[in-house]
Formats: structure tokens, sequence, C-alpha cells
């Protein structure tokens, strides 16, 4: 704006060279904006395709990239990568549900009342600190070698994230926007409505992400251990069968995974706790 | 305005309140058979000695606390707890980080039952009577503190209370903003015929805004005196009778 009204102000200067346009300006800032923020990424995926014929690494060992994305397009149309991401999803996805659905009324209960989370405290402490893959082989003497020991292996690890953030988050309330809100004719309800959960909405997500990422880890360790399927059995199967592209490509599509949950979650994060400036 | 005028309601009688802490033990007497009428539309200060029991005063008023012997009587009738008469303005603005300016301001009349469109009117009435008009979206965490300040006086005055209960409202202001805002809430007092009920440390505020100042003493006994401010108004900070009253003032404190 200020370009154009510079212009019309000072005709004698002529035309504006073309590079110095506003909508090549533009893109140069965005290019200039991208390349910040991913040319390390690009710089590290240009290393990891030229290095095996550089010499530098062993191409039977560490793949070209090109490789892996072919072994992984074939997976997934060819292969069973479909029926492996849909299973593992179900997996994480049940037990990500679960957690969730039951750890965040639970926090928001606990606290709010300050004798239950008192008397809950420790024991939950110690539930948290206990390794739920340690635990995993009384899940499944409990619950068999089927899907319900390792979704429930995974629910158990993912429950404590969420539940001691929802807490967490629940006490750390403003007691004095409370005072003012009952000073203003606000009743039980509208307080925890109107003032509670907003304020604890931004340590909440913070416990969703922690546990989505949770969800993740342990679906991968649980399908390591006792499965024929999902994606964590075809990294595993993949690397008994010397299948190394494949092996990378079931890898990257846990990170892509991993990226696409926590990219959901900011997403929600950002619209629901628009004025909150915490970023982590 | 010329409605208010004829409900002149919002008269105040502090009958005898006492009211003490145990702090490790220890019995603090901290107020002891406080009495005094407030009349309504009047402006009245409260001042004294850090811990003199002037907090502890104001939220008996408000209903945020109870006392241990005594009442308080509003236009005759005893209160219990919170009540939509009156409003506070606190030390902090005390406002909803994700609410906008104008829904804070539309929370309290929300909560006593009016349509959302409804409150948003009235809100936006007294977003604009306190000098935020452009500033009706923006978040608390976008205004400086004189401006969330003001905010909170707006929420207050937006539910038409009959007392207006103020903690040092300014007291976290610069000296600028604070005398802007003084005189701002002078003008305000004057339109709306409240009654205000002010705890200040700050003498010259308490002269600037106050009918009559009321004097907590610390000491043993819990004596309270008062001081009449008859000044006309709107007042000169400069002139002759505000320095000398606020050197009386300073003089019942044993300073000068
Ligand atoms: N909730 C409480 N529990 C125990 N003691 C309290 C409580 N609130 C206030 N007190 C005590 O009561 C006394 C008076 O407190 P109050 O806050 O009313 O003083 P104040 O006059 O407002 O002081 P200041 O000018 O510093 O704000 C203090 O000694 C304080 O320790
Ligand atoms: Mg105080």
């Amino acid at each position: 704006m200020t370009l154009e009204t510079e212009q019309q102000a000072l005709p004698g200067f002529g035309q504006i060279p073309f590079w110095q346009s506003r909508p090549v300006r533009e893109a140069a800032a965005i290019v200039r904006g991208f390349l910040s923020r991913y040319a390390l990424l690009i710089a590290f995926a240009v290393l990891w395709q030229i290095s095996p014929s550089l010499g530098w690494t062993n191409a039977a060992v560490l793949p070209p990239l090109n490789t892996i994305l072919v072994a992984l397009w074939n997976g997934v149309t060819v292969g069973t990568f479909s029926g492996d991401i849909l299973i593992s999803l179900r997996r994480a996805g049940l037990a990500f549900g679960a957690a969730v659905s039951l750890g965040i009324p639970l926090g928001l209960f606990m606290g709010q009342v300050r004798f239950i989370e008192r008397s809950l405290d420790p024991i939950l402490q110690l539930f948290r600190q206990t390794s739920a893959l340690a635990l995993y082989p009384v899940f499944i003497l409990l619950l068999g070698l089927g899907e319900t020991s390792k979704v429930f292996v995974i629910f158990w690890a993912t429950l404590f994230p969420i539940l001691l953030a929802t807490i967490g988050g629940v006490k750390q309330v403003d007691p004095k926007l409370i005072e003012m809100a009952r000073v203003y004719g606000a009743k039980r309800l509208t307080v925890f409505r109107r003032v509670v959960l907003p304020a604890a909405l931004p340590q909440i997500f913070v416990g969703l992400r922690l546990s989505a990422t949770t969800s993740l880890l342990l679906l991968i360790a649980a399908e390591m251990i006792g499965a024929n399927s999902g994606i964590g059995f075809q990294v595993m199967n993949a690397q008994y069968n010397f299948q190394i592209p494949l092996m990378f490509a079931a890898i990257l599509l846990l990170a892509l995974l991993g990226l696409s949950a926590n990219f959901i979650l900011e997403t929600l994060q950002a619209r629901l706790c628009r004025w909150s400036k915490v970023k982590d | 305005m010329a409605v208010a005028e004829l409900t002149s309601r919002g008269d105040v009688t502090i009958k005898n309140l006492s009211k003490s802490y145990s702090i490790n033990g220890r019995h603090l007497n901290v107020l002891q058979g406080v009495s005094n009428h407030i009349r309504a539309g009047e402006s009245l200060a409260i001042v004294g000695a850090s811990g003199s029991g002037k907090t502890t005063l104001l939220r008996v008023l408000a209903g945020l606390e109870d006392a241990d012997r005594g009442e308080v009587l509003i236009d005759g009738q005893a209160v219990h707890g919170v009540g939509k008469d009156r409003a506070v303005i606190f030390q902090e603005p005390r406002l909803l980080p994700w609410l906008t300016v104008l829904d804070n301001v539309a929370f309290p009349l929300e909560n006593r039952g009016l349509k959302k469109a409804e409150a948003r009117a009235r809100a936006r009435h007294y977003v604009q009577l306190v000098g935020l008009g452009e500033f009706t979206e923006a978040l608390p965490s976008q205004l400086s503190g004189g401006m969330a300040q003001r905010v909170g006086i707006a929420r207050a005055l937006a539910v038409k209370p009959e007392i207006l209960l103020l903690d040092e409202p300014f007291g976290a202001l610069d000296a600028m903003t604070k005398i802007t805002m003084q005189e701002e809430l002078a003008r305000i007092w004057r339109e709306e015929k409240v009654t205000m009920i002010l705890v200040t440390h700050d003498l010259e505020e308490a002269v600037y805004l106050a009918d009559r100042v009321l004097i907590l003493g610390k000491e043993k006994g819990g004596r309270t005196r008062e001081i009449d401010v008859d000044l006309p108004r709107p007042r000169n900070r400069s002139e002759a009778g505000f320095v000398k009253l606020r050197e009386q003032l300073l003089n019942e404190f044993g300073l000068h």
C-alpha cells in the first residue's frame, strides 16, 4: 500500500523494477519462510538419497530414499500395508479413545474434589511409574494374547498423561477468577463450564498430545512383541526377511502417523484455545 | 439518569461487625464491632494501615465472607452471600482470558438470565462508557493494565448495581493512568448515582473520590474514625482545601 502511494507521489522515479514489485516480494517472503522452516529437512532427505551412490553409506542397510518410497507405494497398493494401517489405527484409536473418555471426565472431577485427589494420588503415581510394557505380560496372562491385551496395554499407558494433565489443569485454575464468577452471579455449573473448563483446556491439550504420542509408542511395542499384523509387526517382519526398503517404508509410515496425529491435535487446540499463547 | 434518581436505593448499614481469624493457632481480631451507615448514592472511602481489615470488611460487604458477629443491612434487608445489588471491582481486573472484552462485560448479565443479544447490547453501552468502544472484540491479553481495569469497571457498572465495592482498584496502575481513571470513576459515579465503597491506600484518591473517609484503626479496640470531605465537585487536587484535608488524613496516621 505504502509502495503504491509513494509511486504516485514521486512520478519522477518512474517504473520500479519487477523484482521489487509487490507480488514478487510476497512470493519471495513465502519461499524464505518455507526454506527457513524446512531447509534442514530437505537437506537431510537429499543427503539420505545421495549418500549410497557416493559410497558414504551401504545401500543394503540404508537404502536411498526413492527405493523406500517405491516400497511404501507398493506396500500400500499391492501389499498389505493398507490393511495394517487400519488394524494399527483401530488398536491405537480404541485405546486412545477409551483413555480420553475416561481420563478427561475423571481428571475434571478429581481436580475439583481435593479429598478424592489427595487419596487417589499415591496410587496413581505408583501406576504411572510402573512401565506399561513391564505389565504387558501380566495383561497377556489375564486377557490372552489377542486384541484385548494389546488394546489394554496401550490404553493403560495412554490414560495417565491425559488424566494427570487434566487434574493439573483444573487445579491450577485461578481461584480469583472463580471468586469473580461467583460475585457476578455464576452458579456452580456455569463456573465449571465457563471458568474451570476453558482454563484447564490448554493443559488438557498438552495431555492429549502426550497421550497420542504414547499410544503410538505402545502400539508399536505391542505389535512387535506378539502380533501378526499391524505396522509394528511389518517393521519386525521386514527386518526378519531382510526386506530393508520395506522396513524403512513401515517406519516412515509410523512417523507420518505420529505427525498427522500431532497436526490434528494442534489444529484443534489452535481453534479451541485461540486466547492462549501456551504452545507446549 | 432521571430514572436512577427516582430509585435511590443502595443504603448500607453496617451493624457491629466483628471477625477474627486464627493464624497458626493464634487468635487475630481483624474487625471489632465496626458500625457505619452509608447513605444511598454516597461515596465512602475506607483507609487504614496494612492489615487493619479493609479487605476483610469489603469482602464481608460483598458476601464473600461471613462475619462472626454483627450484620450488614442493604435497604433494611440483612444480606447473606453475594447478590445482584452489589458489584465488586477487584484490585486485579480478573477478566476471563478466553472471552473478548464485550463477552467479559456480558458475562454477569448472562448469568442473570439476560438473552445473549440483550446482554451484549447492554455490555456494548458500558464498554463505550469507559472509552473502549474500539476494543469490544479484543482479548484481555491484548489490553494494557489500565484498559483491562476499565473493562472490570464496565463489567461492574453493566449489572446496574446499587452498591459498587472497590478494593484498591487503581493500586497497580502508574500515576498518570491512575489520575485519569479516578476522574472517570468520579464522573461515572455522579452519572450512575450508585453507592460507592472504596478501599484504598492512597489518601489523595480517598479525598478526591469520597464524601467521607473512614479510617480503620489497627490498634486494640478497633477504633474507627471519620473525616468528612466537604469539597465541591469536580475536585481540584491542588486547591487549598484539598491539600489541607490530605494533610489532615496524613496526620491521622502520624505522618506529614
Ligand atoms: N483468609 C484469611 N485467613 C487468615 N487470616 C486472614 C485471612 N484474610 C485476612 N487475614 C488476616 O486479617 C488481617 C487483615 O487482613 P486484610 O486483608 O483485611 O487487611 P487490609 O487492611 O486489606 O490490608 P492491606 O492494606 O495490606 O490490603 C491480616 O492480618 C491478615 O493476616
Ligand atoms: Mg487489602
